[in-house]
């Protein structure tokens, strides 16, 4: 078990290395630069702001400078936004992505495993027919379309919630984008909680519950629920995924001020070095949320083993 | 050796009767799986949808051109029909067949809109997924006939690529590296999606061509002196077909997803071209004021990517009963 751990912790930094040099050769392969706009520039004022970002250096040079200035934590200054450091941008943006995340996620553990545990219990029933459905729906509404319908609906219709607004977490604005962005999740986590629970309800453990005289309710939360959200828990790490693409959209639906808007705007504006801070940040996270996921499979199945 | 070359009437007849056998096996297996397919009404109602959806997206934008003279990018001279008009609203208030849809904030016939934008997000899913398969397929099938150290070496490389976040990559490829002309985009596109949505389909392949490759049909195409190339492609990969359709079939929703998306963000398909995506971003500008400049796009695609999974769905329990969910 530590030995794999370390193995994966020691494959990160390779990873990242790769992720970082991709993405850095994506930005000097394509043509322009952040400064040319409509307005030409004199040559001098190109000279000179070539001078300032480094730019009249070869490129190695440039390279190895986005490295250096990683192991010292500091990801640089940003182009458009000024007198910003990275740094400060990301620390400021990513606590509304993952309050947003975690929003989504909670709500869609609450109510994906409720909606599926009933309809496995209640194989072949109206219900299980109706959450069957309901998750079919939610894996193909894209959450571009049901956020704006939603603001349509609760926003602009019935003027129950603010259509674009960030007050932080216990706020009436986070509901709508938690909704949106929590609806792919509902859908999976509803569907592999239903087809857990319908093989373990089956087992001759949970026959055994019963037979020592236990409530079906005791049956279903204590022994029934731990086997039957195994799947749910592998999901977490495709899960990750989703959570990145969702929030892109949801924050732009929304214009939220998360981590994904400001990283699409930085693309947009070529703005290199906030580009290169928040893809690397990302994935710092994402690599070690998967790590984390995948050591909390060894502590939940005792049967997966490690070599 | 002697004996196959030199075969007496008896085992002759004998093996004859064993491939016959195995022949009709082979037949009802596929027609087994039509028959259940057709018995999921889900399905069936599937198929039907995407079937209109794909002969509309074919067709229509022909027929409205002949009938009304508009194009998803026609854009009336008159400058008084240059605004948005609700669905099956004249221009003087009254009702009109010419826009079932309504217009956009231009005068474009939303319906024109939504179906050539259903041209371009079916082809890129399809070709998307195409490429997936080609790729997929073959490493799945080559890490797994020939095993070992290679195999090892083949699935970390997935197992890297599975945990890169990619999505932030063709982000950053498709916002930097615009194509000059919207088919160049296009094409970059399909290259995006299609190299990055291989993954699981080269594990599925892995896994069904490891259990096959033990199997008396492949000892016995090696003995005879078939070529590992050819092994590969003629008899193991058609042995692995089922699984593959299902993945496949699953992957299009996910890939139009993924394309709409990205062509949310306006990094996908660009004007003057249209898809489900872009069509959705530019109606959800306007939301408050011309709701069904989103909603006709984005229920169309909805239903579409419903169907195509309710379809994937059925597929998979025709094709594969073991694989189906209680």
């Amino acid at each position: 078990m530590l030995r794999f751990i370390i193995r994966r912790v020691v494959i990160i930094i390779p990873m990242l290395f790769i992720i970082v040099s991709i993405t850095w050769g994506l930005i000097r392969l394509a043509p322009g630069n952040f400064y040319l706009g409509e307005r030409k520039l004199a040559p001098a004022v190109e000279k000179n702001l070539r001078e300032k970002y480094g730019m009249d250096k070869p490129w190695y040079v440039q390279y190895w400078k986005v490295f250096r200035n990683f192991g010292h934590g500091d990801l640089g200054t940003s182009l458009k936004y000024e007198g910003q450091s990275v740094n400060q941008i990301i620390w400021r943006a990513f606590p509304v992505s993952a309050t947003l995340g975690l929003c989504a996620y909670l709500l869609a553990l609450a109510v994906g495993i409720t909606t599926g545990t009933l309809a496995a219990l209640r194989q072949n029933s109206w219900v299980d027919y109706a959450c069957t459905a309901l998750a079919m729906v939610g894996i193909s509404i894209p959450n571009f379309v049901l956020g704006p319908l939603l603001v349509l609906v609760f926003a602009l219709t019935l003027f129950w919630l603010p259509p674009a607004l960030w007050d932080g977490f216990p706020s009436k604005s986070i509901v709508l984008p938690a909704i949106t962005l929590s609806a792919i999740y509902i859908a999976y986590i509803a569907r592999l909680t239903r087809s857990g629970m319908l093989e373990v309800m089956r087992s001759d453990y949970i026959r055994t519950a019963r037979a020592k005289g236990l409530s079906e309710r005791a049956v279903v939360m204590r022994h029934g629920l731990r086997g039957g959200l195994l799947p749910v828990v592998s999901f977490s790490g495709p899960a990750l995924a989703f959570l990145i693409t969702g929030t892109v959209v949801v924050e732009r639906v929304f214009a939220l001020p998360g981590l994904g808007n400001y990283f699409i705007n930085a693309c947009f504006n070529r703005d290199e070095p906030l580009i290169i801070g928040i893809v690397a940040f990302i994935a710092i996270a994402v690599l070690v949320l998967n790590l984390l996921v995948d050591i909390s499979y060894g502590f939940l199945d005792p049967r997966i083993r490690y070599e | 050796m002697n004996n196959a070359e030199n075969p007496k009437s008896a085992p002759a007849e004998h093996l004859d009767s064993v491939t016959a056998t195995e022949l009709v096996v082979g037949t009802s297996l596929w027609r087994d799986a039509w028959r259940r397919l057709f018995k999921n009404k889900l399905a069936v109602l599937g198929i039907i949808v995407v079937a209109v959806v794909v002969l509309a997206s074919v067709i229509g934008p022909t027929v409205i051109q002949r009938a009304t003279g508009y194009a998803y990018d026609v854009i009336p001279k008159d400058t008084r029909l240059n605004k948005s008009f609700a669905p099956f609203r004249s221009p003087e208030g009254g009702f009109s067949w010419t826009h079932p849809m309504g217009t956009d904030n231009a005068g474009r016939d939303i319906l024109a809109r939504v179906l050539s934008g259903g041209q371009i997000s079916l082809m890129v899913a399809l070709i998307a997924t195409l490429v997936s398969l080609v790729i997929g397929v073959s490493y799945g099938a080559i890490a797994g006939y020939v095993g070992g150290r290679i195999d090892d070496v083949m699935m970390r490389v997935v197992d890297v690529l599975y945990s890169l976040p990619y999505v932030i990559i063709v982000i950053v490829l498709l916002a930097l590296l615009p194509a000059r002309t919207p088919t160049g985009q296009l094409a970059e596109l399909f290259f995006a999606l299609g190299a990055v949505s291989w993954l699981t389909m080269a594990r599925i392949v892995r896994g069904q061509v490891m259990s096959l490759k033990h199997q008396d049909f492949i000892l016995a195409a090696r003995a005879t002196g078939v070529s590992t190339p050819k092994i590969i492609f003629r008899h193991l990969v058609p042995n692995a077909l089922g699984p593959v359709i299902v993945y496949a079939t699953l992957t299009i929703p996910s890939v139009m997803l993924s394309e709409a998306f990205l062509s949310f963000l306006g990094l996908g398909v660009r004007p003057p071209r249209v898809s489900w995506g872009s069509l959705a971003a530019d109606g959800a500008q306007t939301l408050a004021i011309f709701p069904w400049q989103l909603i006709f796009p984005g229920v169309t695609m909805a239903l579409m990517l419903l169907s195509l999974n309710f379809l994937g769905d059925g597929l998979r329990d025709a094709l594969d009963p073991q694989m189906k969910k209680q």
